[in-house]
């Protein structure tokens, strides 16, 4: 690899706000008013916060110039594993800045939200068809609170049944918040361990399976980036104690149009709009974290549900199952009309071949990179495929090293240390819409790396040199964090 | 990431599979975590740790420790009652990385069975143990 992408342009010095501030510079100016100016009642006066006094245009440099350091998704490719980072396509946001939603109140009575309200009624429809579930939740925020809106529905069914249950079996491939979100409700998380292929056995979770469990949460594709296998196998097993099976649809952007998640024996599905549907994620964007379930646990969804009747659309608080309100108003509405546009835009044909490419994408990296990096499990993956340092351990380069030292090369890193099983993980998943050129840029860019690791580890000891500020001190940053001036 | 033979693994306590160590010598035990542990999970920035009268069995989550890396739990190398928690780490987690025996130990407890101390492994033992899994 001769040239890279990443160069050195003219980025700015910027110091802290509170450096730049000056006492009685204001960012703002009242309008000339008919009353007398009065001082602010003393008990709004606050003296804790201190914060410095700046100009309009010193924040927006300010930030524009930080800005200028950072690195995304419009800039260049972003490989995280397990976060469906995927460019997000700039039609979402045009329609999403329509002034009729932009600037939609959610206070106006529904006779005048009909056109939101059929959105979101039509982004439910749209999520139960690509899911094969038959009824949907918008509220959830994000992937974590659909997770407790699903354990809360688990509770619910469970104390409807006249027999709450104690514990819920969580697969060590399952995403960090699922344990968290059971445990929220009062369940106590009971570990699996996967079998040598990376997945789930039926065997193992019959052995776990009883009458006091309220069911299991799987994560499918896993961490790992496999398919369960034995899903519908493991569903049975399940269901017949009288459980219920939980989907983390975290992964779906690998299955798509492909796999029939009712069919799969799952009973509750939660998918990220801000991952699968392209829709800003993180800073970006607040999130959204639709749950879909069988029709017999629709009664206890969130409520206000989004009822139609005669094509005139409500909004109803009329079902006495609900486990009650989970967000304010109705979740992140902007977020939705992006994926809705997203998914009409795409249509049925294309979001499943989105799926396709980014398995393509992530098995043909495997391919080319196991021969250079530790590959834990060899096998067909999915949508991402997870790789380790072992191969660097004689020189003491660990997965840390190669990921600070791939962002000189222009790329963000990948996942590093998770998920937690594989020792040194690198977790990368390029998604459908990098090009081939692109992927093997990446690839060449991984190949020198692992070069490097043997022939300069120091270059990669000292990596990122190319970026506005060096190796971060990650550690001082947790213990002692500094957040005003 | 250290070697085997790089590790500091004193003669003068016992260790677990989860890489906890126990100091027997006293007449409440010492634990912590051994120098293996805290070089896996890379800088640590904060320990979690019981309250003091706490009553635990062998093999309970006595505390958690968050490091750069990831968040783990450490185990109760036997049962007992914590006498002594180690309220320097409250400040300074960084102890656990560069004193694991002196300054990082976590909790003192009160053996309630003190013949579970024969499940754990001295150096030589825990070497072998861990030459398996590396």
């Amino acid at each position: 690899m001769t040239e890279t992408s990443a160069t050195r342009g003219l980025i700015f010095n910027e110091p802290l706000l509170w450096e730049i501030g000056k006492k009685g510079r204001i960012g703002f100016s009242m309008p000339e008013h008919d009353v007398p100016d009065a001082p602010l009642d003393k008990e709004f006066i606050r003296k804790d916060s201190e914060l410095p006094d700046l100009s309009e245009v010193n924040v927006i440099r300010h930030f524009t110039r930080l800005s200028q350091w950072n690195f995304g998704i419009d800039a260049g490719m972003y490989p995280l594993g397990s976060c469906t980072m995927k460019y997000n396509p700039k039609v979402n946001e045009r329609v999403a800045l329509l002034p009729g939603f932009a600037e939609a109140h959610p206070l106006l009575p529904t006779s005048l939200s009909q056109g939101i309200l059929r959105l979101m009624f039509e982004l439910e429809r749209c999520l139960a068809a690509i899911t094969s579930m038959d009824a949907v939740t918008l509220q959830p925020s994000a992937g974590a609170q659909g997770e407790l809106c699903g354990m809360l529905i688990f509770r619910a069914y469970h104390r409807k049944k006249g027999k709450p249950r104690s514990k819920i079996i969580v697969p060590n491939t399952a995403h960090g918040t699922n344990p968290s979100s059971a445990t929220l409700c009062g369940y106590k998380p009971v570990g699996i361990s996967i079998n040598e292929k990376g997945i789930l056995t039926p065997d193992a979770v019959a052995a776990l399976m009883d009458e006091d469990t309220a069911g299991i949460m799987v994560t499918n594709p896993n961490t790992l980036g496999f398919f369960e296998e034995n899903i519908q196998k493991i569903s049975e097993i399940v269901h017949s104690k009288g459980g219920l099976v939980y989907g983390d649809g975290a992964n779906m952007n690998a299955v798509m149009g492909i796999v029939d998640m009712a069919a799969c024996g799952m009973d509750i599905l939660h998918l990220n709009l801000h991952k699968t549907f392209s829709t800003p994620h993180g800073g970006g964007g607040p999130g959204a974290g639709p749950v879909c379930t069988k029709k017999y646990l629709e009664p206890f969804l969130p409520v206000p549900r989004i009822i139609e009747e005669k094509g005139v659309f409500s909004l109803s608080n009329d079902f006495p199952d609900s486990i009650g309100k989970l967000h304010a108003f109705y979740g992140n509405v902007g977020i939705m009309i992006r994926a809705l546009a997203y998914i009409l835009c795409m249509g049925g044909e294309n979001l499943k071949k989105a799926s396709q490419l980014a398995v393509l994408n992530a098995n043909y990296i495997k391919e080319k990179l196991k021969k250079v990096l530790h590959l834990p499990y060899d096998r067909t993956c999915m949508h991402e495929c997870v790789f380790s340092d072992k191969n660097q351990n004689p020189t003491k380069i660990t997965t840390l090293d190669m990921a600070k030292r791939l962002i000189d090369f222009g790329f963000h890193p990948p996942t590093i240390y998770f998920p937690l099983i594989v020792k040194g993980a690198m977790m990368i998943e390029p998604t459908e819409t990098e090009s081939k050129e692109e992927i093997d840029r990446f690839i060449a860019a991984m190949e020198q790396i692992v070069e490097e690791a043997t022939n300069q580890p120091d270059l990669l000891r000292n990596a990122p040199m190319k970026c506005k500020v060096r190796r971060l001190d990650e550690a001082q940053a947790a213990r002692k964090p500094c957040l005003a001036g | 990431m250290k070697e085997i033979l790089e590790l500091n693994l004193p003669q003068n306590v016992l260790y677990t599979k989860d890489h906890e160590w126990m100091d027997t010598t006293g007449n409440t035990m010492r634990i912590g975590i051994n120098d293996y542990a805290q070089d896996q999970l890379g800088e640590i920035v904060y320990v979690e740790l019981p309250q003091i009268g706490a009553c635990l069995n062998k093999g309970d989550v006595f505390g958690t420790v968050e490091s750069v890396k990831a968040v783990s739990e450490v185990f109760m190398p036997v049962s007992g009652e914590v006498i002594q928690v180690n309220t320097d780490l409250e400040n300074a987690p960084e102890l656990v990385s560069s004193s694991p025996y002196e300054k990082g130990w976590m909790i003192e407890i009160k053996a309630s069975n003190p013949d579970e101390v024969k499940t754990m492994m001295d150096r030589e033992a825990y070497l072998k143990f861990l030459e398996g899994i590396k």
